[in-house]
C-alpha cells in the first residue's frame, strides 16, 4: 500500500505532460462512441421502420424504399388496423385483441402481485417448516420449460371448468409470474429491519394486518417494480393466451400474429405494420415511463440483491 | 390466560399458512406434480387424450428418428451457441463502452433496452418486413445499383436461422448489456485504482482482472439466456412460422403441434421431457456451482 502511494504522483509527474494522453483519449472516444452509434442505430432502424411503412399508402410502398420517409403521410393504415383488419371471419381490427388483453392483463397483475407479495412476505417474516424447500421448488421452477406444465395445467383447468375462459388465464400467468416475483418480494423484505415486525407483533397486529399497514406502505417502490415487470410480461405472452384461451378471447399478439401471418388475400404491409406498432404501445408507454425502475425490474431477478 | 395466547400464536401461524397455500399448490400441484405427470405419461400412446396404455420408450424412438425432431433440436444447438455467444459478446461490450464515463448514458441506455420492452411477436413480425426480398434490405441494395445483391435468409433454408439470429439478438443484447453494466458497477472502485496504480493498460484489466471477478454475472446471465433459448418459440412463429418447409423449426414448436394440432399428446410428452432433459443438463451444474460452492466457501 505505502508502495503504490509512493509510486502514484511519481508516475502522474511524468505522464501530466505534452499531448499524449489528449490525443489517447480522442481516438478512444471515437471508438467507444462510434461503437455505441452503429450499435443505436441497429436497435432503432426497426422502430424506424415501422413507423414509416405504417404511414404510407400501399402504392408508395411498392415503388419506394422502406427506410424513406412517406411523401404523402395517411394513418388510413392504422385506422384499418385497429378497427377493419380480418382473422378469419371476423373483421373488426385489433380493437378486440386489445380489449381482451386489457381484459387479461388487470386482474392477472393484481393478482399474480397479491399472491406473491404475500408470498415473499410469509417466506420473510412467518416462515414455517417446509417454507425454504417451497421456495426453492418455485425458484426452480422458473426454469422449467412451459412445454412440460402446458398439458397439466389444461388439465387441472378442465376439472375447474375454467378452461378456455379469461380466469384460466389469469391463473395460468399468477402461477408462472409467482417464481420471479416472490424472489423480488422475498429479496425487498428482507431489507426491511426485523425490529419492526417484532414491535407490530407485540403491540398486537396480526399477519394481515402487519403486510397491509406497515409493509405495503413501506414497499411501494418494489410495487411499481412488479407492476411494471408484470404489465410487459403478461401483454407480450403469446403462448399461454393461444394454448389457454377461445379465438375470440385471443390476447392482443396472438390476433397480431394472425393478422399479419394470414394466407389469405392481398398483403398490406402498412396495416400489418400499424397493427405491429399499436401492439409494441402499451409495453413501450411503460417502458418510456419508467425508465431506470424497468432496469430494476428486469435485473431484479437476475442479479442477487 | 396463557391458554388463549397459545390459542391466539396458532390462529397467527394460521394465517400465514393459509397465505402460503397458493405457493405450496403451485409448487406441488404445478411445478413437481405436472411436470411428473408429463414425464409419466411420454410413456404412454395417448393420442387425442391422455390414456394409461404403456409403450415403454416407443415415443421416444420415435421421437429421435422423426426428421422434424432432428432438425428442431439441431436448429436450437446452433441458433443457441450463437445467440449466447454473440449476446454475451455485444452485451459485455457495449457494457464496457458504457462504463467509460460517457455523455448520453441514459440515451444509449433507453436505445438499446427498448427492444427487450417487445414481445418476440412484435420483433418477429418487424424483422419480416426488413427482411423481406421484395421491399427490405435486398430490395434497397439492389435499388443502388448492386443488381445481383442477395440478401434473402428467410426463405433461403441454408441462412433462415440467422435471420431469427438478428432478430432475437436485436431484442435480448440490451438486456444483457444491463446485467453486464451492473455486474461491472459492482466492482470496487479500489480495484480500478490499482490497476492504474500499477501502470496496467485499461484494456489488461479488463481482460485478466476484470473478466474473471465477473464470472458470477457471466453464470448468471448464461444460465437466464440459455432457458431462454430452450423456449424460443414465439420468434420463430412470427418471423417463418417454422419455414421454409421444415429449415426453421424448434422443440418448442414440435411440442405445440404434436400436443394442440396433431393429436398426438404421447409425442408431445415425449418431446417436451426431452427439454426438461436439456434444461437440466444446463442447470444443475449451475446449481452446483452456486449453491454447492457457497457452502464450501
Amino acid at each position: 500500500m505505502a508502495d503504490a502511494a509512493l509510486n502514484a504522483p511519481a508516475r502522474s509527474m511524468t505522464e501530466a505532460r505534452g499531448t499524449k494522453p489528449k490525443r489517447a483519449l480522442s481516438g478512444r472516444n471515437i471508438m467507444i462512441y462510434g461503437t455505441l452509434i452503429m450499435f443505436s442505430l441497429y436497435y432503432l432502424l426497426p422502430l424506424w421502420v415501422m413507423v414509416m411503412t405504417s404511414l404510407k399508402g400501399m402504392p408508395e410502398i411498392r415503388m419506394g424504399n422502406i427506410f424513406s420517409p412517406p411523401v404523402e403521410i395517411t394513418f388510413e393504415p392504422w385506422v384499418k388496423a385497429w378497427s377493419q383488419a380480418c382473422t378469419g371471419l371476423n373483421c373488426d381490427g385489433l380493437s378486440r385483441g386489445f380489449w381482451n388483453s386489457v381484459q387479461i392483463l388487470i386482474p392477472s397483475v393484481i393478482l399474480s402481485i397479491v399472491v406473491a407479495s404475500v408470498n415473499g412476505y410469509a417466506l420473510t417474516f412467518w416462515k414455517f417448516k417446509g417454507s425454504d424447500i417451497f421456495f426453492t421448488i418455485l425458484i426452480f421452477g422458473a426454469f422449467i420449460p412451459y412445454q412440460v406444465m402446458l398439458y397439466p395445467i389444461v388439465i387441472l383447468l378442465r376439472e375447474m371448468g375454467l378452461y378456455g375462459s379469461l380466469w384460466g388465464l389469469v391463473l395460468v400467468h399468477t402461477i408462472f409470474g409467482m417464481p420471479i416475483l416472490t424472489l423480488l418480494f422475498r429479496n425487498y423484505f428482507s431489507t426491511i429491519p426485523e425490529e419492526l415486525f417484532k414491535a407490530a407483533r407485540v403491540d398486537g397486529a396480526g399477519f394481515w394486518a402487519i403486510y397491509a399497514k406497515i409493509l405495503m406502505p413501506m414497499s411501494l417502490p418494489i410495487f411499481v417494480v412488479a407492476i411494471i415487470l408484470q404489465v410487459t410480461g403478461i401483454w407480450n405472452d403469446f403462448l399461454f393466451g393461444v394454448v389457454y384461451t377461445r379465438p375470440e378471447m385471443y390476447p392482443m399478439t396472438v390476433q397480431l400474429n394472425n393478422i399479419v401471418n394470414s394466407v389469405q388475400g392481398v398483403k398490406e404491409y402498412n396495416v400489418n405494420m400499424a397493427a405491429t406498432l399499436l401492439t409494441g404501445l402499451v409495453p413501450l408507454f411503460i417502458y418510456f415511463i419508467s425508465g431506470k425502475l424497468f432496469v430494476r425490474g428486469i435485473a431484479a431477478g437476475a442479479v442477487k440483491g | 390466560m396463557a391458554e388463549a395466547r397459545r390459542v391466539n400464536r396458532m390462529w397467527r401461524n394460521m394465517n400465514a399458512k393459509i397465505a402460503a397455500v397458493p405457493m405450496i399448490l403451485t409448487t406441488l400441484v404445478v411445478f413437481v406434480g405436472g411436470t411428473a405427470w408429463t414425464v409419466v405419461y411420454s410413456f404412454t400412446d395417448s393420442k387425442l387424450l391422455p390414456r394409461e396404455r404403456w409403450v415403454g420408450f416407443d415415443q421416444y424412438e420415435r421421437l429421435w428418428s422423426n426428421s422434424r425432431w432432428l432438425t428442431s433440436i439441431e436448429n436450437l444447438m446452433i441458433y443457441g451457441v450463437l445467440s449466447l455467444v454473440f449476446t454475451i459478446t455485444i452485451g459485455f461490450l457495449l457494457a464496457v463502452a458504457m462504463d467509460q464515463k460517457i455523455r448520453f448514458e441514459d440515451t444509449f441506455r433507453t436505445i438499446m433496452l427498448y427492444p427487450f420492452a417487445l414481445s418476440f411477436i412484435v420483433t418477429g413480425l418487424v424483422w419480416q418486413w426488413i427482411l423481406n426480398p421484395e421491399f427490405g434490405i435486398q430490395h434497397i441494395v439492389r435499388g443502388l445499383g448492386w443488381e445481383s445483391f442477395t440478401f434473402n435468409p428467410l426463405n433461403n433454408p441454408d441462412l433462415v436461422l440467422y435471420g431469427l439470429l438478428i432478430a432475437g439478438l436485436w431484442q435480448g443484447t440490451g438486456f444483457v448489456m444491463c446485467l453486464m453494466l451492473a455486474g461491472l458497477r459492482g466492482i470496487d472502485e479500489d480495484i480500478w485504482k490499482a490497476a492504474r496504480v500499477d501502470g496496467i493498460p485499461t484494456w489488461k484489466t479488463y481482460v485478466q482482472i476484470i473478466l474473471p471477478m465477473m464470472r458470477p454475472v457471466f453464470i448468471t446471465t448464461l444460465v437466464i439466456v440459455a432457458a431462454g433459448i430452450i423456449k424460443l418459440y414465439d420468434l420463430v412463429v412470427a418471423q417463418t412460422s417454422g419455414g421454409p418447409g421444415n429449415a426453421s423449426q424448434v422443440p418448442a414448436m414440435y411440442v405445440y403441434d404434436y400436443m394442440f394440432q396433431a393429436q398426438n399428446l404421447g409425442q408431445g410428452f415425449a418431446a417436451s421431457t426431452m427439454m426438461l432433459l436439456t434444461v437440466l443438463i444446463v442447470l444443475i451444474p449451475w446449481a452446483y456451482l452456486e449453491f454447492g460452492g457457497r457452502k464450501h466457501g
